[in-house]
């Protein structure tokens, strides 16, 4: 039963709704928002990876090994392997919201969404590709 | 199909309690019927204090507006077909405080549509005898989409910022700012800008996405508010580059 | 109890009272204007309106013809000098909504497009897709967003208007938030409360019309018009009664019998062609088209559905493309309420009331006989639209005259000196009939759904399309029997906080008056003209009449009906023909 309400003739309590620390959690497109929110942290953590390995490179080639080395501790590749999950969600999810963002105009009609969906998954791929190749090459 | 179904209606009567509390209700089953349609059962036949706002029963005036099993909708739009065996629950729309029942106050998104400025702004005006304003077809086209909204309020009631953060403009109210500022017609662009681009504009939105899912038009809000925020970033930077080509 | 004043008060806030409203405030922005309404503004029932709005524009028009139009198809019932200051003004009207951003639908070059429409000889129907009552409706809301002069009372319930020394001086509503009688004092009262389409049971009409403005008027002593002309419109859902805009019809879409026969070439509207020629066929006027539905009936040719009969409306010739850019809206109600897609399937349709023609009696400016009160829109009888409406008619109709009486309501406030003493008193008095009227009532019996289900009975069965003496006879009795009940009403909310029971039983003894003078008038016309169709006595008469009907409140509560000629300018009566 609910308390006794502070009620005057004429000046009605409106109710609010307290929201729960917990609201992230009552739906699961909420939930796949706050996922796509915490994987700038995971990029972050690529960005810190690579700052540290562009540091390495300039220390030497033991220095280089060294890290090179501490990348394949289990540890690590298991992190690296959740990071990247994160940064493919991260990539797959801005990617598929780009069209809403961008509305480009051809000839007076709207492209449509599909359109440029495919293009930004196109060049990903081109220049992913391009990446590969010249780092695969030995 | 079922003879009935549990309608289980959230009710407030700020004169006897100071919480909501739910009410269960066994309503004929009818493959025709709406939400609404239940309600109006309920209210008619079984219980005459239940209040809650209504109209067109055609999904064009907004009036109805309420959570059905957690989700925000038009109750004069969603079939019980839908929903059986049930139990079906009604509740008031999320983030505006309830003041009846399944009535929600509103005050604060007009005084946010009054904000944004939602009508025409030109330095000199035609007098009607000089005729219309000329617009093509693909002109109208860039803003109608944005000009459908029917102030249901399903948006900020999906917006978990707006729950958050009560100050937030809001789904709604930018893409009405919007369509005026995509409208050929219209010359306020700049005078909107100011209020859009403050702290509980545009930029508290981060592009969850669920008013778009749940807006009834097909106003796409979210891409408004994306959409204006390259304009306003790109104001911006002009700002900063070229400060004389702003003013 | 709350006392506000202000100089002109607005009551309703759709497309006429919006309009009265900034009239008001360009004219004389020295003068405090309210717009009080029971909904929020932008759920006036204006925001269904599909179709489209009429106004003179092509190179090929003129006012004459639109003039012509409007007089024949009202059956010579209305005012002339009425109808050409509407037609006069209806293009500047429309242009200024343009201006204020009304997002028109448009020619390749950008000039306004118009579309034909049913009744109408030259295409001059203006449409924003197949929304136009709610983009009309939004782009004036938004636009009186920018009036400083303009305040509002949202979701405020006038249940009294306030007359003193032979002049209304405001109105006496209930906060619906907080349930607290309200007294509004205003130097001019305008009424723009809609139309009274919930007192039949079927109609394409929202909750909120019940008359409330014309029951009010008619408190007031100010008598009601013309209230035997119902509309209705050919096309309606069967059971929501949800409307299929005339738009269907002019984009050409064919209405077919169970044999899938254009029937209404069968009652001389003219021949059928593949592509919609005006004035004929689907598009002739709505009084003869729903008229026809029910001859067909008679043979047996309409289909029978779980919903009562109905015909079909065919529009797959029209195709995909067109229907998703001329009438997107048609094809989404639809596949939502019908579960059907029209570029496929038949679209199920039977005649649903409308529109009232009749209404509050004003003069051309909108001014009552009650001095200080004016009306426009569907709640007022100019006459403009006389025994029938055109279509898209009435939309220009609620511009040309919401700004006609804010700009007369204006005009008379500016001149008026400040209130008599007694509205306190009869403010008092209204609170108290409220509360021991309704809400700290005990027992009692009846039941408001009940009331209103027999109600509708009653209408639907005298009131219909076709009517009789005996019917309507019998009728009037019964409702009267009706009201009476109402008086040991029985509520179960008895609380402040916004009591929707409450609100339902004013509306419901708005209706039931309203429907009083609805049957009176039409038992006393003993004659068939428009949408007045008696089978006891068939044909027009002139002679008899060519008079308006005015219903007023007399001592007993019933309506006393007496006569108004109609005003002829250049139209002598002549035959109404359509298809030749």
């Amino acid at each position: 039963m609910s308390a006794e309400p502070h009620y005057t003739l004429y000046h009605p309590r409106w109710y609010r709704r307290r929201v729960s620390v917990w609201w992230w959690l009552q739906k699961r497109s909420y939930t796949g928002f706050v996922l796509r929110e915490l994987t700038s942290i995971f990029v972050a953590f690529f960005a810190v990876v690579y700052l540290w390995q562009l540091r390495a490179l300039t220390q030497g080639p033991e220095a280089y090994e060294q890290f090179l080395a501490r990348l394949a501790t289990p540890l690590f590749l298991a992190l690296d392997t959740v990071a990247f999950l994160f940064v493919l969600f991260h990539a797959i999810t801005w990617f598929n919201l780009t069209p809403k963002a961008m509305v480009v105009r051809w000839r007076g009609k709207r492209v449509p969404d599909w359109l440029i969906l495919g293009l930004n998954y196109a060049a990903w791929l081109v220049l992913s590709g391009a990446v590969a190749f010249v780092l695969l090459r030995e | 199909m079922p003879s009935s179904v549990a309608l289980t209606v959230s009710r407030y009567r700020p004169e006897r309690e100071s919480e909501p509390t739910f009410q269960t209700y066994e309503i004929p089953f009818r493959k025709d019927w709406v939400v609404l349609d239940a309600l109006n059962h309920v209210k008619d036949s079984l219980d005459g204090s239940l209040s809650f706002r209504w109209s067109c029963r055609m999904g064009v005036c907004g009036s109805c507006g309420m959570k059905v099993n957690g989700t925000p909708k038009l109750t004069c739009a969603t079939f019980l077909a839908d929903y059986v065996p049930g139990p079906i629950r009604v509740e008031p729309l999320d983030y505006f405080p309830v003041v009846r029942d399944l009535v929600v106050d509103l005050t604060d998104f007009m005084r946010k549509l009054k904000q944004v400025k939602p009508w025409i702004i030109r330095k000199e005006e035609k007098a009607p005898g000089d005729g219309e304003y000329l617009q093509t077809p693909d002109q109208l086209d860039t803003y109608k989409q944005f000009s459908m909204c029917i102030n249901c309020m399903l948006c900020y009631s999906a917006c978990p910022i707006y729950g958050l953060e009560p100050s937030f403009i809001g789904p709604a109210a930018i893409a009405l700012a919007q369509r005026y500022n995509m409208d050929s017609r219209d010359e306020g662009a700049a005078e909107r800008l100011k209020i859009l681009s403050e702290h509980d504009g545009i930029w508290q939105c981060t592009f969850v996405g669920e008013c778009t899912k749940v807006c009834p038009k097909h106003v796409d809000p979210a891409g408004a508010i994306q959409q204006y925020k390259l304009t306003g970033a790109t104001n911006w930077v002009k700002s900063l580059l070229l400060p004389w080509s702003t003013r | 109890m709350d006392l506000f004043t202000c100089d002109v008060l607005v009551v309703g806030g759709g497309g006429a009272g919006l309009r009265a409203a900034i009239a008001v405030a360009e004219t004389h922005p020295k003068l405090r204007v309210s717009v009080i309404s029971k909904v929020y503004p932008m759920r006036s029932h204006t925001v269904s309106a599909e179709g489209g709005a009429a106004a003179v524009i092509k190179a090929e028009d003129s006012l004459d013809e639109h003039a012509y139009d409007t007089i024949s198809g009202g059956d010579w019932l209305t005012d002339q000098d009425a109808v050409e200051a509407f037609v006069r003004e209806a293009p500047e009207e429309m242009l200024r909504l343009e201006h204020w951003g009304c997002p028109w639908s448009r020619e390749p070059d950008g000039h306004i497009a118009v579309r034909p429409f049913g009744g109408m000889k030259i295409e001059r129907t203006w449409f924003a897709a197949d929304k136009t009552g709610f983009h009309l409706l939004h782009t004036l809301f938004q636009t009186t967003l920018k009036y400083q002069a303009i305040e509002r009372f949202d979701e405020f319930f006038v249940t009294k208007l306030l007359v003193d020394e032979g002049r209304c001086q405001g109105v006496v509503a209930i906060e619906l938030s907080t349930g607290q009688i309200r007294t509004i004092i205003a130097k001019a009262v305008i009424l723009c409360t809609g139309g009274c389409g919930k007192v039949f049971p079927f109609t394409t009409n929202a909750n909120i019309k019940n008359g409330d403005g014309m029951a009010l008027a008619y408190r007031a002593g100010a008598p009601l018009k013309d209230m035997e002309f119902v509309q209705y419109h050919p096309t309606g859902l069967p059971f929501t009664g949800i409307l299929i805009t005339e738009a269907a019809r002019a984009e050409g879409g064919w209405l077919l019998n169970k044999d899938g026969y254009r029937y209404l070439q069968d009652y001389d509207l003219g021949k059928p062609t593949p592509k919609p020629v005006l004035r004929s066929m689907e598009l002739g006027p709505r009084d003869r088209l729903s008229q026809c539905f029910v001859k067909e009936q008679e043979k047996g040719r309409t289909l029978e559905g779980p919903y009562g009969h109905y015909v079909h409306l065919d529009i797959r010739h029209l195709g995909e493309k067109l229907i998703d850019r001329k009438i997107p809206f048609v094809r989404e109600l639809c596949l939502k309420y019908v579960g059907i897609d029209p570029v496929k399937e038949m679209i199920p349709v039977r005649p649903v009331v409308h529109y009232m023609m009749g209404g509050i009696h004003t003069d051309i400016h909108g001014a009552t006989p009650v001095r200080g009160l004016y009306a426009a829109g569907e709640a007022a009888c100019v006459s403009i639209n006389g025994a029938n409406r055109l279509g898209s008619n009435s939309l220009t109709e609620i511009l040309v005259f919401g700004a006609r009486a804010g700009r007369a309501a204006a005009a008379f406030a500016a001149e008026q000196a400040g209130a008599s003493s007694s509205l306190a008193a009869q403010a008092g008095d209204e609170q108290r009939r409220l509360e021991e009227g309704f809400l700290r009532k005990n027992g009692g019996s009846e039941r408001i759904a009940m009331l209103r289900a027999e109600m509708h009975q009653i209408m639907e069965e005298s009131a219909g399309i076709y009517r009789t003496e005996t019917a309507l006879k019998e009728a009037t009795g019964k409702l009267k029997r009706l009201q009476e009940r109402f008086q040991d009403l029985s509520l179960d909310d008895h609380s402040h906080t916004f009591n929707t029971e409450l609100t339902a039983a004013l509306e419901l003894s708005y209706m039931l008056d309203v429907a009083q003078t609805i049957l009176h008038s039409a038992l006393e016309r003993r004659e068939s003209r428009g949408s007045h169709q008696r089978t006891d006595y068939p044909q027009r008469d002139d002679e008899r009449f060519l008079a308006h009907s005015l219903a007023y409140r007399a001592e007993d509560d019933s309506p006393r009906i007496e006569y108004r000629p109609v005003t002829i300018t250049r139209w002598p009566p002549g035959k109404r023909v359509y298809g030749r």
